[in-house]
């Protein structure tokens, strides 16, 4: 369904992603874990057109877009199958929630209003946050406003969604119920990208695991195995730590 | 106070008002409005960094912010002959405007940066086109934001009229002068201009009050204090 052949970035001198490969199928939770700094937000961004690569190749829905030239029409026309959660929630403050995932609707693909409204219910119902359909940003708490970009990324019915550490800017007490939220998405089916430090999450959740390190994966697999037996030294050195700090 | 004195005050105010109502409040207000407009403009040209017209705003800016209002009144109305083409009144109207719209300008640009630049990018992701996220997201938060500001500025214009009298508009300070050369009371007579401009200020503060409340309420701001 997505694969990124060859994904190159550079920021000056830097290389942030040096030659990145990966798949995903239609149904998977894929889980992208690793240390601080090792490119993994950068990844998400380029696969989004949020950052211009340096290089390499996105072949989405069947078509095939060179990410380094990729065009404003066809970074549009994916970007309407797609969904993104950002590590710090990013709504529109000057919506409230319920407007916040209509706008999409309404504005970028011109569905009628009470459609959209009605969308957008359901969409805030499954993330638990009806009774706040009109409040702003600013009047939520941290877990409720991840939860509505959250909604804001379903109700559009996107093909993928792609998380950036969703739980990673909130307070430990409020990370629960934002996993809960994408552990019934991921029941649903939804096809996920999910950069995380949540272990648990990753583990049981996810059906996959991409290990990042230094702007290269090191390792990729199947989670069960993934888990219980790493193949690589860097990756068995970096879930020694993650647990150690758990 | 002697009673000619009161009598002349009383005598005086609607004369001194009356212009207020008709020349002073109307040169502010489309003067202003023209301004916003130039304002938006320039600012959303910067933020958007439209190369071939970045120059040239700066340029505007630079060049109405560097000198002051009273000499550009001058250039236009006496240097570039505008009295030949249009009333004082209109040539009053181009100056304020261009003049305020510089100022607001950078209040705008700044307040379009303060827009959190994840919120842009947030509207893409929804597939919203850029334009889009401009007027819906966050041209309404820099107007918010730039509010108060702007409000200043037009409260500043409102006393700054008092200065097109040099340019023969025959507004509130013109007729007070007029009144003075008359009956020769300028304590009394400037006083009681001065406290016209005084309430058309406080009307306009009000104004500003009562429009901050209706945008918070909009913008959900009030949680944040409560
Ligand atoms: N906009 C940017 N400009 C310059 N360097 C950046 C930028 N964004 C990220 N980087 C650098 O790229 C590297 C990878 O960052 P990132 O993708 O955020 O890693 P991760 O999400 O895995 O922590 C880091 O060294 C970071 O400092
Ligand atoms: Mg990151």
């Amino acid at each position: 369904m997505l694969e990124v052949r060859d994904l190159r970035k550079r920021f000056g001198h830097l290389t942030v992603l040096d030659g990145v490969s990966l798949r995903v199928e239609k149904g998977d939770v894929t889980a992208v874990i690793g240390p601080s700094g090792g490119g993994k937000t950068t990844l998400l961004r380029c696969v989004n057109f949020l950052e211009k690569a340096d290089g390499g190749t996105l072949i989405f829905d069947g078509n095939s877009y060179d990410l380094r030239t990729v065009s404003k029409r066809d970074m549009a026309a994916v970007r309407m199958k797609t969904g993104f959660v950002f590590q710090n929630f990013n709504l529109f403050s000057n919506k409230t929630a319920i407007q916040n995932v209509t706008e999409g609707l309404i504005i970028a693909r011109r569905m009628p209003k009470d459609q959209a409204n009605a969308v957008a219910m359901r969409a805030l119902d499954r993330v638990g946050l009806r009774d706040r359909a009109d409040h702003y940003p600013s009047q939520l708490s941290g877990g409720q406003q991840q939860r509505v970009a959250i909604a804001r990324a379903v109700a559009t019915n996107p093909e993928i969604i792609y998380f950036d550490e969703p739980t990673s800017a909130l307070d430990p007490e409020l990370i629960g119920e934002v996993l809960a939220v994408m552990r019934d998405l991921a029941a649903s089916g939804m096809t996920m990208l999910v950069v995380t430090h949540e272990m648990r999450f990753a583990r049981e959740v996810s059906s996959r695991v991409i290990f990042m390190e230094n702007g290269g994966i090191v390792e990729q697999g199947e989670s069960r195995a993934f888990f219980a037996a790493p193949k690589e030294a860097r990756t068995q050195a970096f879930l020694r730590t993650i647990s150690a700090e758990n | 106070m002697t009673e000619r004195v009161w009598h002349i005050l009383l005598e005086s105010f609607p004369k001194i008002l009356l212009p207020g109502l008709r020349m002073t409040l109307p040169l502010t207000a489309v003067a202003f409005a023209l301004a916003m407009v130039i304002a938006v403009a320039v600012a959303l040209i910067q933020f958007a960094r439209v190369k071939a017209l970045v120059p040239l705003c700066r340029f505007y800016i630079w060049v109405i912010r560097g000198t002051p209002l009273l000499v550009q009144l001058f250039v236009v109305f006496y240097g570039f002959k505008a009295g030949m083409y249009m009333s004082p009144f209109w040539a009053a109207v181009l100056v304020f405007a261009v003049n305020e719209g510089a100022y607001c300008a950078e209040t705008m640009r700044g307040a379009l940066e303060s827009v959190p630049a994840g919120q842009i990018e947030a509207g893409y992701c929804v597939g919203m086109r850029y334009t889009q996220i401009m007027r819906r997201i966050v041209l309404p938060q820099a107007l918010r934001t730039a509010f108060p500001s702007l409000s200043n500025g037009l409260i500043s214009m409102v006393k700054d009229t008092s200065l097109t009298a040099n340019i023969t508009v025959a507004e509130m300070f013109m007729a007070t002068q007029r009144i003075n050369a008359r009956y020769y009371e300028p304590l009394a007579l400037y006083l009681e201009v001065a406290v016209i401009y005084l309430l058309f200020s406080t009307l306009l503060t009000w104004l500003q009050r009562w429009g901050e409340k209706r945008l918070n309420a909009l913008g959900g701001k009030e949680a944040r204090h409560a």
